[in-house]
């Protein structure tokens, strides 16, 4: 676990069973109400990176969240009992990336359809191997 | 038969047939005329290559029609469907047999004329709803229950307010309040006229489904309404029937309040007052139409309490004032 | 079909019968191709499932496969209505990452553009919005082509000045692509002052109509800690009482060089919306005038003359850029890895957000509410489906 400050930006890297912890703590302590994004990002053999930036606007902070899943794993707890604004974004991230949020109300596809296979963003799923982008 | 009363009948079929066709011609080029104006309000030309200066477009858009093809829903309920478009044009045409053109040129000018007039064009509800329940479409379904409740409430207000200049006249026919209006116009009858000409301005818009009250055609939400499953010449039926109803009441709101075919040398030829009349009917159908083109639509439940809650008590109460000032002034004739 | 798509959030209302309404992806008032399965009793929704993704073509993949000189072209394909603000929201993540100065006569014409395309993009949300109340046939239709005459006018500006009129390809990292050419700071003075007046003819007409006013206000309130917690920005959260403008919190591009208002509104309806964007409008070309009259000499670009796409390279490193666009909070979040290409890029879509806000005050309100809140939203699909 880190954090490092660069002006009114906060960074913040939890392990991945932190990670509502720190939402709660964002959002209860810190007073960052106000939910930016939730991505994710592939590191091929490290493994999968949940970020999410959380800001509350009455001051001008941002908290930066991030946390590697690490290799191989693609579970995380989900934000959204805490924003729920997070809803479409752990969805997408899901879509984009199959990583599977704990304690989501309905999570499925967003942006494919709902019988696509694969994940497209993953960095496996590149546009001249098996996979076709089309269907 | 006897000689005299064949021949009555069949002037009478000429004479329909006469006034049908010159009726759907005055539809076809009133949409034209509708254009134009929206067109002019919008910084725009309209139609303007079809003919000279567009004047053949609606002779284009009938071509169009009636060689489109004719396509039911599978799962429509055939007989309904098919059966709506002339239920919901029969009743609008037939409210023309009543209206008196001009002195003796009219078809059937009744002794009821006014009462016969409201409740036949009340009747286009039920092909209204039989369009929106054939087409098993949820659109068409929603737009029909919204259509009963909208032309329901505001028939009447409808009524109340037509009948004020009745109770001005004394009489039911209608050449009879025409007639009555060759000194003064109804809508000159201050206050109570003027108020029920804008009454009876509200109440068209409403009961012929124009903007601000067409939410049961609303394109944004509900597509084309009751309409929507309709190609080809059913659909031409439904737009024929809606702008002649629209005129019709043009018309009666002309007869009521503006004076009938009362003008300038109305008395030397039924020709001139005809003209008259439809000149006069063309200015509420224009009045009708600038409103469309400027407002925006208000929800259903606004709509339906604008009607119960302001304007059929408004116009209930000034019928009862109507019938107060008559009274006292010792009945009609004042 | 997708059955599970058809799950709807169902609440307890207990009573007449349900029709579930398909406001499908093609309609007219859909604003693009979005699809709402509705759950009616009667005309009130009680039950909204809101399908997106229609125009997902992938961006953030394809980020990855572009270089630095490739993609801002691109980017503008995500908001196209306001390309100007979507491509500088990548650009300048790119500068950002890559520690890039951008000259100050390039900051200068990056505010010009993007305000105006600010007023271009309100000129067609106002349009859309009235027609999808009003009607194609009727009053909307009047007020769409009035405004539709008025971005005509910005178009044509941005055809002098860019080639294009709808997506460009004016941003690139480190700076501007094209300058200004001869008399156009002249044509954008006149263009605003024909904007100018025509505002105050639609403010008119329309605020003193009361049944604009009754399908607006208390239609569609969005509470301010639902505003902060979903994460809707722009005029949106400017109407629900948060005082968030980009342009204010974090200066961007010489933005702290001009003066203007950032409008509030606290009432959360669709009127104070409205509201705030009418005000918006004014404030752009007042901005406008001031980057005009104060338009220094100089470099439109720190970068000249790209040779070779694989040119631009930005050193290791991560950040988030974001710009006010018409929509909102329009950001680029990138992680680079040195090469020319970026390693992730993820754009923060406004209208994505502001889209999720749907599902939580659609309930309750009527079928007419729904087009009229989703007029006031103003999304745009390139933009929530990327």
């Amino acid at each position: 676990m880190s954090a490092e400050g660069d002006g009114s930006l906060l960074t913040v890297t939890v392990p991945p069973d932190r990670w509502a912890e720190l939402g709660r703590f964002a959002k209860e302590t810190l007073g960052c109400l106000y939910f930016n994004f939730l991505t994710a990002v592939d590191w091929k053999d490290q493994g999968l990176e949940v970020v999410a930036r959380v800001e509350n606007l009455d001051v001008g902070l941002a908290v930066t969240m991030k946390s590697r899943l690490g290799a191989g794993q693609s579970a995380c707890a989900s934000l959204v009992p805490l924003y729920p604004g997070a809803d479409w974004m752990e969805r997408e991230c899901f879509d984009m990336f199959g990583i599977r949020f704990e304690g989501h109300p309905d999570l499925r596809r967003i942006l494919l359809p709902q019988d696509w296979e694969g994940h497209p963003l993953l960095k496996s799923y590149a546009v001249d191997t098996a996979h076709p982008p089309y269907r | 038969m006897s000689t005299p009363a064949l021949w009555d009948a069949v002037s009478a079929f000429i004479t329909g047939f006469i006034v049908l066709n010159v009726i759907v011609g005055m539809v076809t080029y009133v949409t034209l005329l509708e254009r134009k104006f929206a067109a002019r309000m919008q910084s725009r030309i309209g139609p303007y290559r079809v003919g000279p200066h567009g004047l053949l477009q609606p002779i284009a858009d009938a071509l169009k029609l009636m060689m489109k093809e004719d396509v039911v829903p599978r799962d429509a309920d055939r007989r309904v469907y098919n059966l709506a478009p002339i239920v919901f044009l029969v009743p609008c045409m037939l409210i023309f047999a009543t209206l008196p053109f001009a002195p003796g040129l009219g078809i059937a000018d009744l002794n009821i004329g006014i009462l016969f007039f409201l409740a036949i064009s009340a009747m286009e509800i039920v092909g209204l709803f039989m369009a929106g329940w054939g087409s098993n479409n949820k659109y068409a379904l929603l737009s029909a229950m919204r259509a009963v409740n909208q032309i329901i409430s505001y028939d009447l207000p409808f009524i109340f307010v037509a009948l004020v200049p009745v109770l001005f006249t004394g009489s039911l026919r209608l050449s009879d309040i025409a007639s009555a209006q060759a000194g003064l116009w109804y809508v000159a009858w201050f206050p109570l006229g003027t108020i029920a000409f804008v009454f009876y301005i509200v109440a068209i818009l409403a009961a012929e489904n124009r903007v601000p009250f067409d939410i049961l055609e609303a394109e944004s939400e509900l597509i084309a309404g009751f309409r929507v499953e309709y190609s080809g010449m059913k659909f031409a039926l439904i737009q024929l029937g809606e702008y002649a109803h629209m005129i019709g009441t043009s018309y009666l709101g002309a007869l009521l309040f503006l004076g009938g075919w009362a003008g300038p040398w109305a008395e030397l030829s039924p020709w001139w007052g005809a003209l008259w009349f439809t000149l006069k009917a063309m200015f509420v159908f224009l009045v009708v139409t600038w409103i469309r083109w400027s407002f925006v639509r208000i929800r259903v439940d606004q709509i339906l309490a604008i009607s119960w809650k302001l304007l059929m008590p408004a116009s209930l109460v000034l019928l009862l004032a109507t019938a107060v000032a008559i009274a006292r002034q010792g009945g009609v004739g004042g | 079909m997708d059955p599970e798509a058809r799950k709807v959030i169902e609440l307890g209302y207990g009573g007449s019968e349900r029709l579930t309404m398909n406001m499908g992806p093609q309609h007219p008032s859909a604003h693009g191709v979005f699809r709402a399965i509705l759950s009616l009793e009667g005309e009130t929704v009680v039950g909204v499932d809101a399908v997106i993704g229609y125009l997902h073509r992938c961006h953030e993949k394809l980020g990855e496969s572009l270089t630095y000189t490739q993609y801002p072209s691109i980017a503008s394909k995500t908001d196209y209505v306001a390309a100007m603000t979507s491509e500088l929201a990548y650009v300048r993540a790119a500068e950002m990452v890559g520690k890039i100065e951008v000259p100050k006569r390039a900051q200068y014409l990056r505010v010009i553009v993007a305000e105006l395309q600010r007023i271009a993009s309100h000129c067609l949300w106002l349009g859309t919005w009235c027609l999808d109340m009003g009607g194609a046939l009727g009053g909307g239709a009047t007020v769409f082509l009035y405004c539709i005459r008025e971005r005509e006018w910005v178009l044509d500006l941005f055809e002098a000045l860019v080639g294009a009129r709808l997506l460009y390809g004016f941003h690139q990292v480190g700076g501007t692509r094209y300058d200004v050419p001869a008399g156009w700071a002249q044509k954008v003075r006149e263009t605003l002052g024909l904007i100018e007046k025509r505002l105050d003819e639609y403010e008119d007409m329309l605020e003193g109509n009361a049944f604009f006013l009754a399908r607006t206000q208390d239609v569609g309130g969005i509470s301010r800690e639902l505003a902060q917690t979903v994460g809707i920005s722009g005029p949106l959260i400017r109407g629900s009482g948060v005082s968030y403008d980009i342009r204010r919190l974090e200066p961007y591009s010489s933005y702290e060089d001009f003066d203007f208002k950032v409008p509030v509104e606290t009432a959360g309806d669709c009127y104070a919306r409205y509201r705030v964007r009418m005000v918006e409008f004014r404030e752009s070309i007042s901005i406008v005038r001031q980057a005009l009259d104060g338009l220094p000499e100089g470099p439109v670009s720190s970068r000249p003359g790209v040779k070779s796409v694989g040119q631009v390279r930005i050193a290791k490193g991560e950040g988030y850029a974001r710009v006010e666009g018409p929509r909102g909070e329009v950001g680029c979040y990138l992680i680079s890895d040195g090469s020319a290409k970026p390693y992730r890029m993820k754009w923060r879509g406004a209208s994505f957000s502001n889209l999720a806000v749907l599902p939580h005050i659609l309930i309750g309100c009527k079928v007419a509410d729904v087009v009229a809140i989703m007029g006031s939203v103003d999304p745009v699909f390139g933009e929530v489906d990327r």
